[in-house]
Formats: C-alpha cells, structure tokens, sequence
C-alpha cells in the first residue's frame, strides 16, 4: 500500500463522455434508493459518494469537483428527503478536497483508493453531523464505532467500483 | 485584484457554493416547522426534479424484478396450494369464532358513542400500493410507493399494512409518492396503550426504533402490552395496531420522563405492499355492517349453545330463584360481613385523568366498612 506523494501538476487528467458524467451518478443514485428495499444493510453504502470522490479525482480539477459533488448531493438530498443542502454540503468539500489530492497522490493504487475512500467517507460523516447538530438543532448520536464501519465498508466497496468505472475514463492529457 | 481571483478561484468557488447551499438550508428550516409536512413550493420543486429523473427508471427496475419474483413464486405457490388452502380455511373458522366474540362489545361501544355524540372514523377507501424504492439512507426513514397524485393521493393520508401502521404521505409526485415512516425522528402519531388506557406520542428515535416519549413513571407499563392509534393525530384513524412494548427505558434528557420501546407491528423492514387509506367516514360501510350483523347473527347462536350446555351443568340454579347467589353482590347473612365490591385497579401515581381530589372523598356508603361496636349492646328489656 504504497501511497506515492509527488506534485502531479503534470500527470494524466481524465475527462468523460457527457453520458456518463450523467448516466453514471444518475444510476448510483437509483441503486442507493433501490437496493436497500431488498438488502436492508446496504443503507450502510454511499454509492453517490464514492461516485463524487471517482470522477473529482480522476478530473483532478477543484471546481468540477465541488460542482460535481453539489449536484449529486443536492439530488440525494431531493430523494432522501432531508433537507435539501445536508448531502449537498458534505460533498462540495468531499469534492473540492478529492480533486486537490489526486492532484498530489497517485490515485490509481489499491491502497490508496481505499484509504481515500474511507477518509472522505468518515469526513462526510463528521461534516454530516456538524450540519444537523449545528445548523439544523437536531440531535443526532454520534457512534463513531458504527461511522468507522461505515467508512470502511465504503472504502472497500470503492476499490471494485473504481475499477469499473476507471474503463470509462478518457484521456485528456 | 485579477489575481486574487485568479489565485484563490477554486476555494471562491467553494466557498460560494457552500455559502447558498447553507442559506437554501436555513430557509428551509424556517419555513417547514413541523419537518414532517409538506416542503415549500421551491424545496418540492428540487425534489420533484430529482424523483421525475430517477422514478422512471426505479419503476422499471422494479418491475423486472418483480415479475421475474413473481414467475418464480407462482410456480413454488402452486405446489403447496392445497395444503395453504387447508391452513386458510380453519384460519376463517376461527377468526369467525373471534369476531363473534367481539361483536356484541363493538355493537355496545357504537350505541354508547353514539349517545355521547362521539363521531368514530371508519376507514371507508383504500388504495393498495407497491414499495419501489427507499430512501438509500439511514438517515431518514422514508419510501417511495408507486400511487401518486394521478391515483387520487394527497399529502397526509395514513398508509398502513393489514398488520398495523406504517407512515403518512408526506410528498405527492404525478406518479409516485413518498412516505415517511413512523419510525422516523420528525413523524409522530397518538398512541394508546391497550390494557392501561395510558395516552402518549410515538417517536421514532435516532436508531430507527418507535418510542413513546414524554410519559410520567407507571408501573402497570409492562413489556408485552398492545400499542393502538389514539385517533388524537387527526391522521390514523382510532383503534389500528401499531406494535407491543419492549422495554421501558428512563428518559436520560428529560427526567422524571419515561421512554417506552415499541416493536412495530408492521414489518417496516420488509415492506412490499401498503394500504393507502384514501377515505375516512363517521359510519360503517355496508360491507362492514354486513360483516358486523354476521358476526351478531354467529355471536347469538354461540350464546344459545352456551345456555344449554350451562343448564346441564350442576349446581344451577332455576331462574328467579331469590337464593340464587350473585358472585358479586352476595348478601350475607352476617350482619358483620362487608359488602364486596369490584372496582378497578387504582392508579399507581396520580395523573390527569384522576379526578381532582379524589383521595379526599369521603368512601360511599355502600363500600364504607360498618364500624365495629366499641362495647357489646346490652340485651333489651322485656
């Protein structure tokens, strides 16, 4: 699990085809709220932001990355019923530090992949329960053991994920 | 100043992005109290945007899937159909048997409400509805169903199963609605315990479980009762199951307050078809009343054949026999003995519902014990 640290300013920025920079989040968003009505557990998965951190990464670009993770948080927001900004926040600034690394570290190893996932993962949660706790007033639980489970599950679901969709990469370089 | 902007660009545009999402966010909050009603105009507007995108595509997903469940099931159904059947039938027997029993209760309860003037909701149209997503967190306890406005659905109907209650409607789409489950933390319902007729507010709690929250300590609470809709929420009708209590926990927050954990009667896991109820009435549909004078009709026969069967049984005595013994209103023929009469179990703490003062009355004398003479009376003269 070699994380490479190096500048990147110069390494391979990735671009993709217009369907599937649309198709792509559109349908982890359909299997998020699709699946868990079968397997209960899989609420505990967050397709959308393992999709955020794949294409923020692979563009290497700060502000797609920011947009990228509004849009397919704010969606989120829209079919989870939450009020519309909680998921839309937390993955602006998934988003907006996913493009920042990738600019830095090689992305395409494993362990990296995994690391990556279930440190954005736990920070998503923090900011999650920053904005419900802040700004919202609401009382959430914080059980960090089950957040820790969380991320890990997301990270390793991430290395499989990103392998498929690094086939729909193109390069831009 | 160029090249400020130009320097600093990326986290400008951060910082923008996050700064309209928190504004969007506080309007929200602002202006949707209770969380569980409908969203304002724009809000829905966002979320009508997003379920028009992904509801096509979930409706098609669930279809495959459904019919290549159903083409499986069929198949494996029909092998043990008759032995269903079977099983089916004497579960009609007895429930009959158990709807005779009820029916002269409910043919009482109706006449005494209607001599109090109280006005009982019937639940008069359903609409039965198939789960087709949820809402992929568990975050918030939310589903989608497959019945939106096209189908007559507004916000705020109750949607139930046959075996208790499972939410309310809280966004109408065209063609898909969404429900918010009881178990979420901004749905709330009235609740009534069966045995104890203690009244209170289910919750969902952080973990998904449903919770009445805000009761004072009672012992007669105990794990295993019945938990009914009160009808107070205005939105379930009086009477439906909602689950059993599990556990009675001590409010951490809000002391003296006590939490009552509730095993929903529905499975809210697994839901796969749910009722929508479309309309509430202050009177029986003609069905129901059919079921209802059937169950009379059952429950009379049952009563004669208990007639006979207790005239067999020894110790009877004839009918307008002055002797006859009342279990409860025995009069003795000691002049010491005290009349027994049967009351209900006083309540363990003092509440609402007790009438004021009621430690203060003085006992009836019916109930009041006679005083024992101080001294023995003197035998009269002749």
């Amino acid at each position: 699990m070699a994380i490479v640290y190096n500048s990147r300013l110069d390494a391979e920025e990735h671009g993709f085809h217009p369907l599937v920079t649309v198709l792509v989040p559109l349908l982890a968003l359909l299997f998020q709220v699709y699946l868990p009505k079968y397997f209960h557990g899989f609420a505990l998965f967050d397709l959308p932001l393992i999709v955020t951190i794949f294409f923020s990464v692979a563009r290497r670009n700060a502000i797609s990355g920011t947009l990228t993770g509004a849009i397919i948080g704010l969606l989120q927001d829209a079919l989870s019923g939450l009020p519309i900004g909680i998921n839309g926040i937390a993955k602006s600034i998934v988003g907006f530090f996913a493009a920042s690394i990738g600019v830095r570290i090689d992305v395409d190893n494993t362990g990296t992949r995994l690391l990556l996932n279930f440190s954005f993962a736990l920070l998503s949660s923090l900011i999650y329960i920053l904005i419900t706790r802040v700004l919202l007033g609401t009382e959430v639980p914080i059980a960090w053991s089950h957040e820790l489970i969380r991320a890990l599950a997301n990270g390793l679901l991430a290395v499989p994920l990103f392998l498929v969709m690094d086939m729909m990469k193109r390069n831009r370089s | 100043m160029e090249s400020f902007f130009a320097r600093y660009k990326n986290l400008l545009v951060l910082a923008a992005v996050l700064l309209l999402q928190m504004v969007a966010l506080a309007m929200q909050v602002r202006r949707t109290l209770p969380q569980s009603g409908p969203d304002p105009q724009k809000v829905r507007l966002v979320r009508y945007w997003a379920v028009a995108a992904v509801s096509p595509l979930e409706r098609a997903l669930f279809a495959i899937a459904h019919s290549t469940r159903n083409a499986w099931l069929n198949y494996i159904d029909l092998r043990r159909v008759r032995s269903d059947n079977d099983s089916l039938r004497f579960e009609v027997s007895r429930l009959r048997l158990e709807q005779a029993s009820v029916a002269e209760d409910a043919k009482q309860a109706q006449r005494l409400q209607s001599l109090l003037g109280f006005s009982e909701h019937y639940i008069h149209k359903t609409l039965p509805a198939q789960v087709i997503g949820t809402s992929g967190t568990d975050q918030s306890r939310m589903f989608y169903i497959d019945k939106g406005s096209h189908d007559g659905l507004k916000p705020d109907m109750p949607v139930i199963t046959p075996d208790g209650i499972v939410g309310k409607i809280k966004d109408v789409f065209p063609s898909v609605s969404q429900v918010l489950e009881v178990s979420d933390q901004t749905s709330g319902a009235g609740v009534i315990l069966e045995s104890t007729r203690i009244r209170g507010i289910l919750r969902g709690n952080p973990a998904g479980q449903l919770q009445i929250i805000s009761l004072l300590p009672d012992e007669r609470i105990k794990p295993g009762e019945r938990v009914l809709t009160s009808g107070g929420d205005q939105v379930f009708p009086k009477g439906l199951p909602v689950g059993q209590v599990v556990s009675v926990e001590k409010d951490k927050d809000h002391d003296p307050y006590i939490d009552v954990l509730i095993k929903p009667a529905a499975n809210l896991l697994q839901l796969e078809e749910v009722l929508v109820i479309t309309q509430l009435g202050d009177h029986m549909t003609d069905t129901q009343q059919k079921d209802l004078n059937q169950a009379e009709a059952a429950a009379q026969i049952n009563r004669r054949a208990s007639d006979v069967l207790s005239e067999k049984l020894p110790g009877k005595q004839a009918p307008g026999d002055a002797a006859a013994p009342d279990l409860i209103h025995a009069p003795d023929k000691n002049p010491n003995s005290v009349p027994i009469t049967v009351k209900p179990p006083p309540a363990l703490h003092p509440d609402r519902f007790s009438p004021p003062g009621a430690k203060a009355l003085p006992p009836s004398p019916d109930t009041a014990p006679p005083k024992k003479p101080t001294a023995p009376l003197a035998p009269p003269h002749p």
